[in-house]
């Protein structure tokens, strides 16, 4: 155990790997947000902002804005789900059962998931044939692009992201202390609201980490299910990529979004220390 | 534990009904493609029992099995790549204090917790500076790199579970540093080798969007292939294919638990 020799003949593998297509390819898209756009892609080697400037100019940001209300609503409403059911999973006989049920959706195949929903939601889907056919709607209303649309998606997609933590923080919660506080008058909001959140706290937060930065990312489901007033910054980042083929822009944008993904870990590792060092804690 | 008045029905109305619409929201759309897989027409509209699609998927889609054979060879290679280094890197990582502990087990995880699309763009961006040609080599190198943090983890939890005098007693007796890794560590960690080899398995054949930006001409895997096929519109033959990879998917991660029991609490 004292002789580290052997330590770094182990660990060089995944040192080696983890710098080459790691670090320095995020390295480079850090510089690269930092220099001048090529003429036919690529970069010139002279250092410029231009490419933070163009993140404020107004289609831009209102992309950035759409994207932080879309991906903070859905996870608005994966955590409305996913607490009940965290705690609906913690408390019942068949734990085993029910978190497999909640772990087969979590396995299966990203875009087809997506997909059940543009062949139950798209013009010629389940629901519009099943409304028109009982006579309830003359013509297919196009309920996918939009805004709604890729909300519900980004939704069904990370639910299962955040019900996991969640129920493992649950089912660690000393479940009588509700019981004592509803001896001690307090109502039942009140007892979800200042003795078991204040608990579940960390999984709370893993939970949100879990589903709002995949969300704040996602490329894929404003791609199929979103139209033109739901694109997101991945939708843009894929673009100045591609086809218009603005490295630096492209570059600025993940970068962008790596920060905010580093604070947020950042913040997550605190609070959990914080939160292991007083373990049960009720909000007075 | 419900001795006192407020009694489990009570207490778990608003908690059974969420979980309910939970598990109702995440099952009706599977349960449409299941259905309409069967379905004898083209539409969403149900006009009859057929095994149309399913044959349609085995005889008439060439270019589909083309594709899943493309990512069955990526998902092999880097699962297998992945598991070593992750594996070594664990247990070179748990065992000894080498310097810049800490820093490297964070920067082996962080991959995992980044939006995909990052690291695409990232790898893109550096295969394409680098020169290298986009295609199935470069799908394997990102594969790789992203399989690596779930084998480092699933391997350390391995490791932080076991007693370690095991380990120290065969020092202690005089055991060589080969023998104690090849005879001791690795047979102990077996199940959370297989178990980190498969899920780096589905993960490989699953992913779209790394694969996306660091695929080429030419090397089209199934998930890109899958896109495609949705971006066109909704095809029959997609439902009677998301039947058959979500009955795969549900034998693969039966599979991984079974290995991996006590890992996953």
């Amino acid at each position: 155990m004292s002789n580290r020799r052997y330590g770094y003949y182990y660990t060089a593998p995944l040192v080696f790997w983890v710098l080459a297509f790691f670090l320095i390819p995020i390295s480079i898209i850090l510089v690269f947000s930092f220099l001048k756009k090529g003429l036919y892609g690529g970069v010139i080697y002279e250092f410029s902002l231009s490419a933070y400037q163009s993140l404020l100019n107004p289609t831009l940001f209102k992309v950035l804005i759409t994207t932080l209300y879309m991906s903070c609503v859905a996870t608005l409403l994966t955590l409305m789900l996913a607490i009940p059911t965290g705690y609906f999973i913690a408390r019942s006989k068949h734990k085993n059962f029910f978190l497999f049920l909640i772990i087969i959706p979590f396995w299966t195949n990203f875009l087809i998931r997506i997909y059940a929903w543009i062949a139950i939601l798209g013009n010629n889907g389940f629901l519009n044939q099943f409304l028109i056919k009982s006579g309830l709607l003359e013509n297919s209303i196009q309920f996918l692009y939009n805004p709604l649309a890729v909300i519900l998606v980004l939704t069904y997609t990370y639910l299962p992201f955040a019900v996991l933590p969640l129920y493992s923080t649950i089912e660690k919660f000393d479940f009588s202390l509700l019981e004592a506080a509803r001896d001690l008058g307090a109502t039942k909001f009140e007892s979800f609201y200042k003795i078991l959140l204040p608990n579940i706290k960390s999984g709370i937060f893993s939970a949100i980490l879990f589903v709002f930065i995949p969300a704040f990312g996602a490329y894929a489901i404003p791609q199929l299910v979103g139209g033109r007033n739901s694109f997101m910054i991945g939708n843009i980042i894929a673009r100045e990529l591609t086809v218009t083929r603005n490295w630096p822009l492209a570059s600025a944008m993940s970068s962008m979004l790596t920060f905010i993904t580093i604070i947020g870990v950042l913040y997550f590792l605190r609070e959990n220390n914080k939160g292991s060092k007083n373990k049960t804690n009720v909000k007075a | 534990m419900s001795k006192h008045k407020t009694s489990s029905f009570n207490r778990g109305l608003y908690s059974t009904s969420m979980f309910i619409l939970t598990i109702f929201f995440f099952y009706a759309p599977i349960l449409v493609l299941l259905i309409f897989s069967f379905n004898s027409s083209k539409s969403m509209m149900w006009e009859g029992f057929s095994w149309r699609w399913y044959s349609d998927l085995i005889y008439k889609s060439p270019a589909l099995w083309a594709s899943f054979d493309k990512s069955l060879i990526i998902a092999f290679f880097s699962a297998l790549v992945s598991t070593f280094i992750g594996t070594i890197g664990a247990i070179g990582l748990y065992w000894y204090n080498i310097k810049f502990k800490k820093t490297l087990q964070l920067m082996t995880v962080v991959p995992m917790l980044l939006p995909e699309i990052i690291l695409g763009v990232a790898l893109l961006i550096f295969f394409s500076s680098a020169g290298m040609k986009l295609g199935l080599f470069t799908i394997f190198l990102a594969h790789t790199t992203f399989c690596i943090p779930y084998v480092f983890l699933i391997v350390m939890s391995r490791l932080d579970e076991f007693d370690k005098s095991i380990v120290e007693a065969a020092y202690d007796l005089g055991a060589t540093e080969l023998i104690v890794l090849t005879r001791i560590i690795v047979p102990i960690c077996i199940p959370a080798i297989v178990a980190a080899f498969l899920i780096s398995i589905t993960l490989s054949l699953e992913d779209f969007v790394i694969t996306f930006f660091v695929a080429g001409p030419g090397s089209t895997t199934l998930p890109l292939y899958i896109y495609s096929m949705i971006r066109f519109g909704v095809s029959p033959v997609i439902n009677s294919l998301s039947v058959i990879i979500l009955i795969a998917t549900v034998i693969l991660s039966l599979l991984s638990l079974k290995f991996a029991k006590g890992i996953f609490k």
